[in-house]
């Protein structure tokens, strides 16, 4: 088992001195998908968004502790928040595309890079939009707005965009709930395919879908990591109390 | 008298108050519209367009300088207040979203939006006109820029609130810098509110008589000079309305209805773009 990303006694505060994190530890291995379950307001996002800095966007916010990937600590002052992110992506709640038009959102991050090249461009794109299992529908209309998309499109439409740029790293923040149940098969089986290049860590608030689709599970509750393991051993034989209470229904 | 009846009574009242009210807020609005249409209508002729004004008395002439005037003022004044305005309202609702400061910029244009346009045309007269010593041009763009800005960003602001945060949040994650987020994505999902925005704010100004007369003031004859006096429209349809003679009157009317149409038309291309980009 390879560990791609490891988080040290991660605590986290946000501006209003709210502990939203407390003293995480977690180790995410490369090439697989790592699941973050937990009842509302648990921390799973606010954990997420670590990994690429994004509380960095509101002043005030701190990070206490280290999360070490490809041996840096990608919480110290010094790093390339640029680079960092563009190293590990990120896929919304909701849909996110740009306005503007199908291969100019799949492009974004490419040019954001500097890649000009008009060819370089779009064999990047058709790339993407392949590992993302769009192309065959939007191949006749990559210069059309995003917008007309469906939401389940534009949520795969968003995930070529993150891989364009090639991420070693995907982060998903509860991808498909504002999705029906036919697109939300398509995500979930492309975080299958997806998690043989890239390691990937989805939030979530189904845990049918944590099931199906994670290798390992961390549960958390009031910002405190309660239980880490394989899907499995934390789905059908929890350590916990508190895990098997969660992951059987008994609240949440 | 059964409280069914009664009801339908106070209904019926409520109704014809209603409708009375409105019926005479639309009459004045045919009533003036009409009049312009149909005097402006009789008075217009090629050569308002084409000539200079002759000296009262003399017949024919026309209007060339005015109109060329007040095209100068109109452009020179949406190039300084548009760029002001829109950079404005992106740091109200970018880089000082949420802070004291925002606050007291959005509520101060407010302010400004509904100052009367005299005090803004008295405002540049003692700031620009005394200093240089004479009317000027400029100084009627300045004016109509002032009467912009606030507008415009306002407007501004607004769109851009509009744009969901997490299209913002989106950008970030691909690594982009704040300035590429605001200008590649946040603006484009904007763009068409912004520009209504744009064209309302040069419909507002551009039937503006006030700010111009202490300002850019009037010029008889045709010029281009910015540094001088120049003609406009609103002064010059003021000026000659107020005048004895019937043709000057004559050729208030006309410039009326155009200036009239030109604003109606870019206030219906800028709601048009309003229907089409945010209705669907």
């Amino acid at each position: 088992m390879t560990v791609n990303i490891e988080v040290k006694n991660l605590n986290f505060y946000y501006s209003g001195g709210v502990h939203a994190l407390k003293n995480i530890n977690l180790s995410i291995r490369k090439n697989a998908v790592t699941a973050l379950i937990g009842p509302s307001g648990c921390g799973k996002t606010t954990l997420l968004r670590c990994f690429n800095r994004m509380h960095d966007l509101y002043p005030g916010n701190k990070y206490e502790g280290e999360i070490i990937f490809d041996e840096e600590n990608i919480l110290s002052d010094d790093v390339d928040l640029i680079d960092l992110r563009s190293r590990i992506g990120m896929v919304f709640q909701k849909p996110t595309p740009f306005p503007m038009s199908i291969f100019d959102n799949v492009a974004y991050g490419l040019k954001l890079r500097g890649v000009r090249k008009k060819a370089d461009l779009s064999e990047r794109v058709e790339h993407s939009l392949r590992q993302a299992a769009l192309w065959d529908e939007v191949k006749d209309k990559l210069f059309q707005s995003a917008y007309a998309l469906s939401g389940g499109q534009q949520q795969r439409l968003v995930i070529a965009r993150a891989l364009a740029v090639e991420p070693e790293a995907l982060l998903f923040d509860e991808p498909t709930s504002a999705l029906d149940p036919i697109s939300t098969a398509k995500i979930e089986e492309l975080v299958e395919q997806l998690k043989k290049s890239v390691t990937i860590i989805i939030v979530t608030h189904n845990m049918q879908q944590a099931a199906r689709v994670s290798d390992e599970t961390g549960f958390l509750m009031l910002g405190e990591m309660i239980e880490v393991g394989s899907t499995d051993t934390i789905f059908t034989a929890p350590k916990e109390k508190l895990t098997e209470d969660y992951v059987t229904g008994r609240f949440g | 008298m059964t409280r069914r009846t009664w009801r339908k009574f106070e209904s019926s009242l409520a109704l014809s108050l209603c409708a009375f009210a409105a019926f005479i807020g639309l009459f004045w609005l045919v009533f003036i519209l009409g009049d312009v249409l149909i005097q402006g209508i009789g008075a217009l002729n090629l050569s308002l367009f084409t000539q200079d004004p002759v000296p009262p008395g003399m017949d024919g002439g026309g209007l060339r300088n005015a109109f060329v005037g007040q095209f100068l003022i109109t452009v020179v004044a949406t190039l300084i207040g548009v760029p002001l305005g829109v950079l404005g309202g992106t740091f109200i609702a970018e880089y000082a979203r949420g802070k004291v400061i925002a606050r007291v910029i959005s509520d101060l244009s407010d302010i400004m939006v509904s100052v009367p346009s005299i005090v803004v045309g008295t405002f540049i007269y003692a700031i620009v006109v005394l200093p240089i010593g004479h009317f000027n041009g400029w100084a009627g763009a300045i004016a109509l820029a002032v009467i912009m800005i606030p507008v415009v960003l306002r407007t501004t602001e607004s769109m851009l609130t509009l744009v969901p945060w997490t299209l913002r949040e989106a950008a970030f994650a691909l690594g982009a810098p704040y300035y590429k987020v605001i200008v590649q994505v946040v603006y484009r999902g904007a763009a068409a509110g912004i520009f209504t925005g744009v064209l309302l704010s040069i419909a507002r100004v551009a039937g503006e008589t006030a700010p111009l007369l202490f300002t850019s003031f009037s010029n008889n004859f045709f010029s281009t000079d910015m540094n001088q006096p120049i003609s406009s429209l609103t002064v010059t349809i003021f000026q000659y309305a107020m005048g004895p003679y019937d043709d000057w009157h004559r050729q208030a009317w006309a410039a009326s209805l155009i200036i009239t149409l030109v604003i109606l038309l870019v206030t219906v291309i800028g709601r048009a773009i309003i229907k089409v980009r945010y209705q669907k």
